[in-house]
């Protein structure tokens, strides 16, 4: 703790004193946030600083937390659709997912196959969208400034499909629990059709022009190395998981809906570091696009919504269960026990953010200032899904 | 009016005409720099106000005049508004000696690059005060990495520019001029093409430009030394910033790409344009590039700039003496 005069009105809050307790004779404590440029959103990190190495840090959550869970007490199942798509705004329709296909788990409900087609084909177009704001927003982080405006050049193309049969642009609810509120029709379907050679074309000149750029690979190969060890201390999934080598991903390991029918690769990388995630995440848009470009020609005609869909007021019987689904920050779980009244008596959501995050603390010790933004943004953070 | 000595109002056109041509270079780059990062992101930048966007950097000057100047509680008054204003008035004086066309310039001294470096140097100063005076920890971080990084770049810098001036035998920037001919192959970059990588370089670290531009990295700093500064406070960095792009491309021009010289345009015309070509790429790499880390570009300081110098300028030594004898 400081006790210059001066700089008394520095010292901060109950966390940042509390911090500052243990910190080492002559450090500086800074608190990366709430408001800082480079922890997108409200994502408050203090650290303890030796010239620029990073002695401690501690991420502070709290800031943008809206009590989902709670709200979930109150509403109906199906009322409670709209909050999931406000939980993380750059994989909505992965929490759609998860509610949805718990509530069905408790329900016993069989979703139509074209409704289960529909899910896949807007879920990994809304992957594709999530990497790509993170990609943009990355390498802006390590000062970068154009990527992020090609990055939204393609998102928007991706946005304007999935308006068509989702009606919103960035929170969707679109799932419905029995199947989805609409079906793709003949233009979304076009669109989904055009962008897919499009984005394939666009693949390899981010490749070029940006991956393979010799600042770019100075700046994120061997910078933030998580151990599979550690990965699995702390419960990281997705990309964070691949990016180390574990080869975990939901949609294999725990397969659900028609993703056992269909053709991809997991993409994993050895590097373990902030390059290994990219990687992941570069691959993973091209498998998100194999993906699409099955289930567009295998998916049948058909109801995308079962008879007797449940409606607003419908009561989610006794029982509880738990569906997990792969997000493009990692594995989405929601756990929902009923006791057969209006409300589900308690849901329980896992967020990977929420286990990505926790990591930080531990990979950052003894990097560089520099080398922590490019950590926390490899790690792909979005805030509200942490905080819920 | 015999009395004022003709010496005298030379300088104070010059000094006029260097404050007038200062403000408006700050402008045009202000929007030419937005224009060209609009286009390079594939957007139209600014349009809105004048033709083609022309008058938006003049409404962002009024908006930053007409904005509080506010100090953070517990900064040094005296120094924290010292520093915008040390940051700019040097740049006035970078501009006197440099030679626009044939005996086109402020003021005519022999030891015109001396004078340029020397005030230059003066940058740092005002960058490492602001984030001193401030009294806030992003603006102490970041000013503790411009002064490393000035520090260390100012080394290569001189190093190039000095071999140069070896080949000339004059520091005058006339003179470097002079010694230079008409076409491309007649100029000091085909001599000393190592010495203008090198300059070109350090003149990128020197002036805080990406991807070297780490005392003002947003997203580790969010501003850096400027964290504090608002209104005219920040826009003399900003307009000293861009003071400096124009003079350390100038200094390039003369010692290196021969000055005013070209054929059939005239003198001074060459000069802007070769001033605006080396601006150019500065924009270009700017927004082409990410941001470099603090020890990375340390290292490609002390490991390869400075010893690089230090070789170019002993064998331009070792020639031009060998020259001499011949």
């Amino acid at each position: 703790m400081t006790t210059n005069p001066i700089i008394d009105h520095l010292a901060g809050d109950f966390y940042t004193q509390n911090f500052a307790k243990t910190a080492g004779e002559g450090n500086l404590i800074l608190n990366l946030g709430p408001q800082h440029p480079s922890t997108h959103g409200v994502l408050r990190v203090v650290v303890e600083l030796d010239g620029e190495y990073i002695m401690r840090a501690e991420p502070v959550l709290g800031y943008l937390h809206r009590m989902h869970e709670k709200m979930a007490e109150v509403k109906t199942a199906a009322q409670f659709i709209p909050n999931m798509g406000r939980v993380d705004y750059g994989h909505a329709l992965g929490w759609n997912w998860a509610f949805v296909g718990a509530a069905e788990k408790v329900g016993g409900i069989e979703v139509p196959e074209r409704a289960e087609y529909i899910r896949v084909i807007t879920c990994e177009l809304n992957r594709i969208a999530s990497h790509l704001l993170w990609w943009g927003a990355y390498l802006l982080d390590l000062g970068a400034f154009t990527p992020i405006m090609y990055a939204f050049d393609d998102r928007e193309k991706i946005l304007d499909i999935l308006q068509i049969p989702t009606g919103s642009r960035l929170t969707y609810s679109y799932f419905r629990i029995g199947g989805v509120a609409q079906d793709l029709n003949a233009e979304c379907i076009r669109l989904i059709q055009e962008f897919i050679p499009w984005f394939r074309a666009r693949l390899p000149m981010y490749k070029d022009l940006v991956s393979d750029n010799i600042i770019l690979r100075k700046r994120i190969e061997n910078i933030g190395v998580i151990e599979q060890e550690t990965c699995r201390r702390f419960g990281a999934t997705g990309p964070v998981a691949r990016g180390s080598g574990i080869n975990y991903d939901v949609r294999r390991a725990v397969p659900y809906s028609v993703y056992p029918k269909l053709d991809f690769e997991v993409p994993t990388s050895d590097l373990k570091c902030a390059r290994g995630r990219y990687d992941v995440r570069m691959i993973e848009m091209e498998q998100s696009l194999r993906i699409i470009e099955q289930a567009l020609e295998m998916m049948p005609e058909g109801e995308i919504l079962i008879k007797g869909a449940p409606k607003p007021s419908w009561k989610v019987p006794k029982g509880e269960g738990y569906f997990a689904v792969e997000g493009a920050r990692g594995k989405i779980g929601a756990y929902v026990v009923s006791d057969g009244g209006k409300n589900i008596y308690r849901t329980k959501l896992r967020a990977p953010g929420f286990c990505n995050l926790s990591l930080f603390a531990e990979v950052s010790k003894g990097t560089i200032l520099a080398d922590a933004v490019a950590i926390l943004g490899s790690l792909d953070l979005i805030i509200p899904e942490i905080d819920r | 009016m015999s009395a004022i000595p003709a010496e005298l109002l030379h300088i104070i056109i010059g000094l006029v005409a260097v404050a007038a041509s200062v403000g408006l270079i700050g402008l045009v780059m202000v929007w030419v720099e937005r224009k060209v990062a609009g286009h390079i992101q594939r957007r139209p930048g600014p349009y809105e106000v004048g033709p083609s966007g022309v008058l938006q950097p003049l409404c962002d000057a009024l908006k930053l005049v007409g904005k509080q100047l506010f100090m953070p509680t517990g900064a040094d008054p005296i120094l924290f508004w010292l520093a915008p204003v040390l940051a700019f008035l040097p740049v006035l004086l970078l501009f006197l000696p440099l030679p626009v066309g044939d005996g086109l310039m402020a003021l005519d001294v022999n030891l015109g690059l001396l004078l340029i470096l020397a005030f230059s140097g003066l940058a740092v100063l005002s960058v490492l005060l602001a984030g001193w005076a401030s009294n806030n920890k992003y603006g102490l971080l970041g000013a503790a990495r411009a002064v490393a990084q000035s520090v260390a770049y100012e080394i290569p810098l001189l190093l190039s520019v000095l071999a140069v001036s070896f080949v000339a035998g004059s520091l005058d920037l006339a003179q470097v001029v002079k010694g230079q001919g008409t076409w491309p192959w007649n100029w000091n970059i085909m001599t000393q093409p190592l010495a203008f990588i090198i300059y070109f370089v350090s003149a990128l670290g020197e002036t805080n430009r990406a991807p070297f531009d780490l005392p003002e990295a947003e997203s580790e700093l969010t501003a850096g030394f400027h964290t504090e500064y608002s209104g005219m406070g920040f826009g003399m960095f900003f307009l000293a910033e861009y003071a400096n792009m124009v003079v350390v491309c100038s200094v390039a021009t003369a010692l290196f790409l021969g000055g005013w010289h070209g054929p059939v345009l005239p003198g001074p015309l060459w000069f802007v344009l070769k001033v605006s070509a080396l601006m150019l790429l500065m924009v270009f790499a700017r927004w082409t590039y990410p941001r470099v880390r603090f020890d990375q570009l340390l290292v490609i300081n002390w490991k390869w700039l400075l010893p690089l110098a230090v070789a170019n300028l002993l064998l331009t030594a070792f020639f031009v003496k060998l020259a001499q004898f011949a």
